[in-house]
């Protein structure tokens, strides 16, 4: 019997996790990259990866309320026994990345640093300058090479993944891939497959992705028949810096370390920031979310931003922009914990931000979306089961996503310094859990699956691509890219209107009309990058549609998606009596939302448009509760909450009690 | 502030055809860099003089300078195309911005060369930290501050080609292995648990095209977009070769 292999695509934090853990266990790993994994948009990460440590234990941190923070962030769309499991690891994966060489910041004594990030109380977050997602994913793309040169590892980093090969039985035996330089398509057979494929910010233009996140590989699972689920939950940060080529993050880290956001109280105010006395100075959120002050979650950061832009405070005349000001910090202090990221603003504005306050806006910049993937509970932990084939794997058997890619760890939210744990975290278990779905394998292994397989599947994309060369259409893709961003991020972002995110899926469906009338600048069969880019958005446009249409269905307010009809308005009151019996009534209407719409979204690939359906939400560990951050009268609604929680289990208990009891 | 900015791009559609000349003429916007302009040529793919070409093919991926993909000698210097601000290029030269891929690495198309060879070096020179596994064995060695710093610089090399094409020693003549390697080398030598195979790192380099190959041409740390400073980290690794010379002599 021929060998087993695993292929591993992507070669991000999640992808290099992964194969590094594959091959530890024996395995020999195929792992193909659109570049070399070295410049994988993992570096892009800035500010940190979230874990208890000694020093928040003893000020009364613990796993636990990691887990918890993170699914009240998210707005307790998660399955909890994945994230439970994912927090449980961190104060683990730490201690690995600090064994690999990554330089984390150090105290005086030689320990980790750590600082504070968004939606928690808590510093969690260990840190390598501002570079820490470079630093970590360097760490592992240096174990890679060592695996690569104890030939466990073979890279194709000039490999673009077009489709997976599914067999009759439904079971994914490889995958199909296209040289990005001979443009030669070829088959790789494998026993498991697995997308660490990333993110999708392109669809929306402009944002903080890089240029290879066009989510292409993601719609081709789609396509191929891999469920998506919670598409619509995408994040948008509330911090990036506008420019005409991208949006550039301003990490949240710049608040951690005491970042101030504000517009000047006055809106005519035409002086220069620094002419402005700081009484004159709005800081809108310290204002406004006094606990949390700059750092709360990222959605209601942006929401607030974008709002306070709108009512006219932009500081930017020609666009929208507010202030992020760090000028009040000690420049040694801001070059040692932030020069990273202050070298970027410099670079790219010309303007010193320890000068002068930045200019910022929030700009698309995760998906927390993705490839559905299943779990299996370890009912000792309420954890996971390490080692079951089922954790991270798709629908399609032998078919895994981790990373970006998956749907699994964030909800509804992301909070910030999480995705980088959450990415190693999927990486590492998903090895073991591939050895055992191989261990279970009845039939033969990929390679002994008829040729007949592979050949029809290469064919068929060699013939999508010969019909994409040869369109005599007159469309530019490149324009129908730009509408397709425009009409995302107008309508499908930071607020949401049914009726506009109606238009926007029939200007999908005529941009789909359009794109079929698409017309090829380059013929070359070299390195023919236009040909990528057109039919990864051809890819780009089924996935929007996925996205959209799951913006649409859900007709609520939970974490990134925000819909100001179905707003539940805060009580207001100024009697306690009444402002009780409101911050009741808000709890009743909340708990009837919840039993409609804490749901997943699952889309499946239809030609004709995405069939959505729902799933039920595993929250066997921590009852949702309303997420208050903010809100107007959160003490009296987390109060009432309580109250009618304790009420029902009460009731719970005296009904199971009676069950069965003899009359 | 000009209506267009003029770009003089050398293109060469397949490694084994010639190279031309094509000079494209775009609108200008405030805040461009060289990337957004040839993202414009990209989406028009037509010349200064009004015919139709293809677009202009380049390596680009994060855009903010973190990457390390979109090297490229932007009016004769090497540097990342992405932090190359028109308006800076405009001081240098009114007229045009002249692209040109780097020289020192095989040409795949256009501005797109093969650095592949970078990679193979940290292969050579054992650019990694030799754990026993990824099984949980407690934290890492403690570290202080002062070496934190000294180390994070060296930790930010993107691996994209700037000091190899600077550099006077790597041409056809000599096998020079090139700054990046070497300054991986110093970062791994001087870690904690990275120091425990040293010796390998400095066999390495003391081979053919190894260190002794640096002719101190100085230029490396000059273009390094990333500011390390690769010939400090040349000079350590001289004397951490003579010394391992010196000990493998003694203990033969």
């Amino acid at each position: 019997m021929a060998e087993q292999r695993v292929v591993v695509i992507g070669g991000g934090l999640a992808g290099l996790a992964a194969t590094m853990r594959l091959a530890e266990s024996g395995r020999t790993v195929d792992l193909l990259s659109l570049g070399p994994v070295k410049r994988s948009h993992s570096v892009c990460a800035q500010g940190g990866i979230n874990a208890v440590n000694a020093v928040t234990r003893q000020l009364g941190d613990s796993e636990w309320k990691h887990f918890d923070d993170t699914v009240y962030g998210g707005d307790f769309l998660q399955h909890q026994p994945p994230v439970k499991e994912m927090c449980d690891w961190g104060p683990k994966i730490i201690d690995l990345l600090d064994r690999l060489g990554v330089m984390f910041n150090r105290t005086p004594e030689g320990h980790r640093d750590y600082r504070r990030f968004g939606g928690t109380l808590f510093p969690r977050t260990a840190f390598a300058g501002a570079t820490t997602g470079q630093q970590l994913l360097y760490a592992l793309d240096e174990q890679v090479r060592w695996w690569e040169t104890e030939n466990r590892v073979y890279k194709h980093e000039m490999a673009e993944f077009l489709g997976p090969v599914i067999d009759e039985q439904g079971i994914c035996r490889g995958v199909v891939a296209q040289d990005t330089c001979t443009m030669v398509i070829r088959a790789f057979p494998a026993d498991a497959v697995v997308l660490a494929t990333g993110g999708c910010g392109l669809i929306f233009g402009k944002s903080t992705n890089s240029m290879a996140c066009t989510g292409a590989a993601n719609a081709r699972a789609y396509r191929a028949g891999v469920h998506y689920a919670n598409g619509e939950f995408v994040q948008v940060h509330p911090t990036a810096i506008p420019a005409a080529d991208k949006l550039r993050l301003m990490s949240e880290s710049a608040r951690g370390e005491g970042g101030r956001v504000w517009v000047p109280r006055d809106p005519k105010d035409a002086r220069s920031a620094r002419e402005i006395p700081d009484g004159e100075r709005w800081y809108f959120l310290e204002e406004r979310y006094p606990q949390y002050g700059n750092l709360v979650p990222r959605d209601i950061a942006t929401r607030e931003i974008f709002s306070v832009c709108r009512e006219g405070y932009s500081v930017d005349p020609h666009g929208y922009a507010v202030y992020l000001d760090l000028t009040h910090i000690p420049r040694a202090d801001l070059d040692r914990k932030l020069a990273g990221i202050l070298e970027i603003y410099e670079k790219f504005q010309g303007v010193d931000p320890r000068d002068e306050p930045m200019k910022i806006f929030p700009g698309v910049h995760y998906t927390m979306g993705g490839l559905w993937c299943g779990y299996e509970v370890d009912p000792h932990t309420g954890g996971l089961k390490i080692g079951a084939p089922a954790n991270q794997m798709t629908n399609i058997p032998g078919l895994y996503a981790i990373g970006e890619a998956d749907y699994q760890y964030h909800g509804a939210n992301r909070l910030g310094a999480n995705s980088l744990l959450s990415c190693i975290f999927a990486g590492l278990i998903v090895s073991p859990s591939i050895n055992a779905y191989l261990g279970n394998l009845s039939r033969k292994t990929a390679a002994d699956s008829p040729s007949s397989l592979f050949e029809h599947e290469v064919e068929r994309h060699q013939e999508a691509e010969h019909r994409l060369r040869n369109a005599t259409g007159h469309e530019n893709p490149y324009t129908i890219h730009r509408e397709l961003g425009e009409t995302m991020t107008r309508d499908v972002t930071v607020v949401r209107h049914n009726k506009n995110i109606a238009e926007t899926l029939s200007t999908l469906d005529e941009l789909t009309d359009r794109y079929r009338h698409v017309r090829l600048s380059d013929a070359a069969d070299w390195a023919n990058q236009h040909l990528a880019f057109t039919r990864a958005l051809g890819d780009m446009l089924e996935l929007a549609k996925a996205i959209a249409k799951g913006a649409l269905l859900r007709d609520e307010c939970r974490g990134a998606h925000y819909k100001p009809e179905f707003e539940i308005p805060g009580p207001d009151a100024t009697d306690q009596d009444t402002l009780r019996r409101q911050a009741r009534q808000w709890c009743e209407r909340f708990r009837a939302r919840n039993e409609q719409w804490l749901k997943t979204t699952v889309a499946e690939y239809h030609p004709a448009g995405p069939a959505i359906r729902y799933e039920e939400v595993d929250t066997s560990l921590i009852p949702p509760r309303p997420r208050t951050y903010g809100l107007k009268g959160a003490g009296v609604i987390d109060d009432v909450w309580k109250v009618m929680e304790a009420e029902r289990s009460t009731a719970e208990q005296r009904y199971m009690g009676s069950a069965g009891a003899p009359q | 502030m000009p209506r267009f900015v003029t770009l003089t791009i050398q293109r060469q559609d397949r490694p084994e055809t010639r190279r031309y000349w094509q000079t494209f003429c775009i609108p200008y916007v405030e805040q461009m860099n060289v990337i957004s302009c040839l993202q414009a040529i990209a989406a028009d793919p037509t010349t200064a003089d009004g015919e139709a070409t293809t677009p202009v093919a380049w390596d680009c991926n994060c855009l903010e300078e973190v990457c390390g993909a979109c090297s490229m000698n932007i009016n004769g210097r090497v540097r990342q195309a992405c932090t190359a601000l028109v308006d800076a290029l405009l001081e240098e030269n009114p007229n045009e911005i002249r692209l040109e891929p780097m020289s020192k690495f095989p040409i795949v198309r256009d501005l797109i060369v093969d650095r592949s060879r970078m990679f193979d070096a940290l292969k050579r020179v054992r650019a990694w930290i030799p754990v026993d596994g990824y099984y949980h064995i407690g934290p890492g060695p403690r570290i202080s501050p002062r070496q934190q710093e000294e180390a994070y610089p060296l930790t930010r090399c993107m691996t994209c080609g700037c000091c190899l094409e600077a550099c006077p020693q790597i041409n056809n003549a000599s096998d020079f292995i090139g700054a990046a390697a070497i300054s991986q080398v110093i970062l791994f030598n001087d870690h904690p648990t990275g120091k425990l195979i040293a010796h390998e790192r400095l066999d390495a380099i003391m081979e053919p095209g190894g260190i002794t190959e640096c002719g101190n041409a100085q230029n490396c740390v000059k273009v390094c977009p990333k500011d390390i400073p690769l010939t400090d980290s040349i000079a350590k690794a001289g004397r951490q070769t003579s010394i391992h010379a010196i000990t493998r002599w003694l203990s033969r």
